[in-house]
């Protein structure tokens, strides 16, 4: 680990501190520090205490996950693939949640059977493996555009679906929240989703990285050390799916984090996969709290949502980072 | 030989659209028989009749017509331009851009969308649309050119800036009554809904226009279409020719869109199909796409009035549910 690697981790924690006591104490109803301390150690019955414990907390730690989350499945994708635009808002697999989140709202008895983590698993399983279709075909010259725009395509087709059932069923503005996310419904359900289903994948592409390292050489190094590279992208979007599925069913569609917080990561510490994607995780993490600070505080009392907030940043990042890319 | 080919086309095509706008006319809530229908575009109709057809129906259709014909070309300009099969003025953000200035002309007015529009908004709202679409594409041309313009870029650029700007519509959407964001929705993902003969008489002379224009000018683009050295060396000023092309074609989506709302995948479908149907020379493939277009819009909006009748659902979302599998199946075709 070289200094700068040193620096990136501390100023993350400390800032991603900072920003979960703003994140708990700051809002619509501004409460006292001391208030949220004493709330975490010593409780009482009072409405401060109350909405602390059961609002904002549960509501700070899910954001930190999502963001965290999304910056590993960023991280991985872009790794496998080489594609510096890999990330699953921008593939489609978050729209595909969305669809099926969609048609769940439609079918309140489904709701009911399914929840919405099982229908965001359901949507991400189908629009993953259609990524997987794509990425399978020709790996070889698979280059940033025409994944790009099988993404863009394929985001459009599952919104236009989300939005034809959101019509039929008069719920498009509940469908627009979903589609540009929010942390409103943040509970400590979400967080104990989180951090379970979170925390096995996070393990797990732990343990892939050593094999994504190898794989990010190139298809033919890869092959000449002896790793199958299409398994490991198999592997990879695999893991991607309910990742994904988990961030959507909690937060909705929170675009461009995971292309943006890897991006940032590799310039710091390296290509090394061992060691950019725990560092993605907490510099997701940093940027999400903010985001929902700022998503909070901007239009106060009213919420902005969060995934419009990462697009409107996200976006200008992209663009100078095509330009960067020749050809 | 391709000529006599081109012609039979055209001529089927023609035949084809002709029973494509027949369907449209008959179908509805209120169904219309064949008979009726010719008795009464003869001006012997009931009162409902007449009613129907020229005050509701037929301004639809020619509005539907007038949105294919412009986003088809706009559609080919730009394939030829960036020289991407997959470039469409709804991906890249053009549409989007001139939906934006749309979206704040109506609400600044404090209008209700359609209705209560004073003829006043809606004499402006095409330049709106144009002043926007052409803000956007200037912004993604700028943003493109490093050491030239590379055409790969352009489109990435543009997928970019549509993004964005669907965040600002959506950020600007939220804060709306329900009503408010139903019918702005609405006419987002593109709907013919309200068509008046005062939106084809609006955008009717601008497509004309630019259509006459691009079919003259089209062997410059059979021209671009070789590559930048080839097109210099056949004389061709590249860089000129590229952006006056790519003012034609914002224009042309912008007219659309501002009567229509934004239609992606409609300037995919059409120019696809005509080129496999009569080959890459523009002359033939332009007018053949434009036909193409005008009958899947026309055909779409039947089918959105009339599916899940009452509700409507937006033109728009049946094209992209429709084009987006053609899409995708394109992409998985082509090879590199």
């Amino acid at each position: 680990m070289n200094k700068k690697a040193y620096l990136l981790a501390i100023s993350c924690s400390v800032v991603a501190i900072v920003g979960l006591f703003i994140a708990v104490s700051q809002g619509a109803k501004s409460i006292p520090l001391q208030t949220v301390i004493d709330s975490i150690f010593h409780y009482e019955e009072v409405l401060d205490m109350q909405l602390v414990r059961d609002v904002r907390l549960p509501r700070a730690i899910s954001t930190a996950l999502v963001g965290g989350i999304l910056g590993i499945t960023g991280a991985m994708m872009q790794g496998v693939t080489r594609n510096p635009v890999a990330e699953p808002s921008l593939l489609g697999v978050s729209q595909g949640a969305t669809l099926a989140i969609a048609i769940t709202f439609a079918f309140p008895t489904l709701a009911g059977s399914l929840g919405y983590l099982g229908a965001a698993l359901i949507g991400a399983t189908v629009s993953g493996l259609l990524v997987l279709a794509f990425s399978m075909q020709n790996a070889r010259n698979m280059n940033m555009s025409r994944l790009l725009l099988a993404g863009t395509a394929m985001s459009t087709f599952f919104l236009s679906l989300a939005s034809v059932i959101a019509l039929l069923t008069n719920k498009s503005q509940n469908l627009a929240f979903w589609v540009s996310g929010g942390f409103r419904s943040a509970d400590w359900k979400s967080v104990s989703l989180l951090v379970v289903i979170g925390g096995i994948g996070t393990l797990l592409a732990f343990l892939l990285s050593p094999r994504i390292n190898i794989v990010n050489l190139g298809e033919d190094v890869a092959i000449g050390l002896g790793e199958n590279p299409v398994k490991v992208r198999a592997y990879t979007l695999l893991l991607m799916i309910p990742l994904c599925a988990v961030c959507v069913s909690v937060a909705g569609n929170v675009a461009f984090v995971g292309l943006l917080v890897p991006h940032i990561v590799r310039k710091v510490v390296g290509q090394d996969y061992r060691m950019v994607l725990p560092f993605s995780f907490l510099a997701g993490a940093t940027l999400l709290i903010w985001s929902d600070v700022a998503a909070r505080l901007v239009n106060q009392p009213y919420e902005t949502p969060i995934g419009l907030f990462t697009s409107l940043f996200g976006v200008p990042f992209f663009i100078w980072m095509v330009r960067k890319e020749k050809g | 030989m391709m000529k006599k080919r081109t012609t039979l086309i055209l001529s089927i095509l023609l035949l084809l659209l002709l029973g494509v706008c027949l369907l449209s006319l008959s179908w509805g809530t209120y169904q219309i028989s064949m008979e009726d229908i010719i008795k009464t575009l003869m001006g012997n109709g009931t009162k409902l009749q007449h009613t129907a057809i020229f005050r509701m129906r037929l301004p639809r259709i020619m509005v539907a017509l007038a949105v294919g014909i412009a986003l088809s070309t706009a559609g080919c300009i730009l394939q030829s331009v960036t020289s991407n099969e997959l470039a469409e003025p709804g991906i890249i953000g053009i549409n989007a851009g001139a939906a934006l200035a749309v979206v704040l002309l109506i609400s600044s007015g404090g209008a209700n969308y359609y209705e209560e529009l004073g003829t006043w908004s809606l004499f402006v709202m095409p330049f709106a649309a144009i002043a926007g679409a052409l803000l956007t594409a200037i912004i993604i041309y700028l943003l493109s050119i490093r050491k030239g313009l590379a055409p790969t870029r352009l489109i990435l650029v543009g997928i970019g800036v549509n993004a964005g700007i669907n965040a600002l519509i959506a950020l600007y959407q939220l804060n709306m009554s329900k009503g408010d964001y139903n019918r702005v929705l609405t006419w987002i993902s593109g709907s013919l809904w309200g068509s008046s003969w005062k939106f084809f008489y609006l955008i009717a002379p601008i497509v004309l226009v630019f259509f006459c224009i691009t079919m003259y000018k089209s062997k410059q683009l059979d021209v671009l279409d070789l590559g930048d050295e080839l097109a210099t060396g056949l004389g061709v000023r590249v860089q000129r020719e590229r952006r006056v092309f790519l003012l034609i074609a914002v224009v042309l989506a912008a007219a659309a869109t501002a009567v229509a709302g934004n239609i992606a995948f409609l300037g995919l479908l059409g120019p696809h199909i005509a080129r496999k149907l009569v080959g890459p020379v523009h002359q033939r493939q332009i007018p053949v796409a434009a036909l193409l277009s005008s009958m899947i819009i026309i055909l779409a909006d039947s089918l959105s009035r009339n599916v899940f009748s009452p509700i409507e659902i937006p033109v728009g979302i049946t094209i992209s549910i429709v084009g987006v599998p053609y899409f995708i199946y394109l992409m998985l075709r082509e090879k590199e």
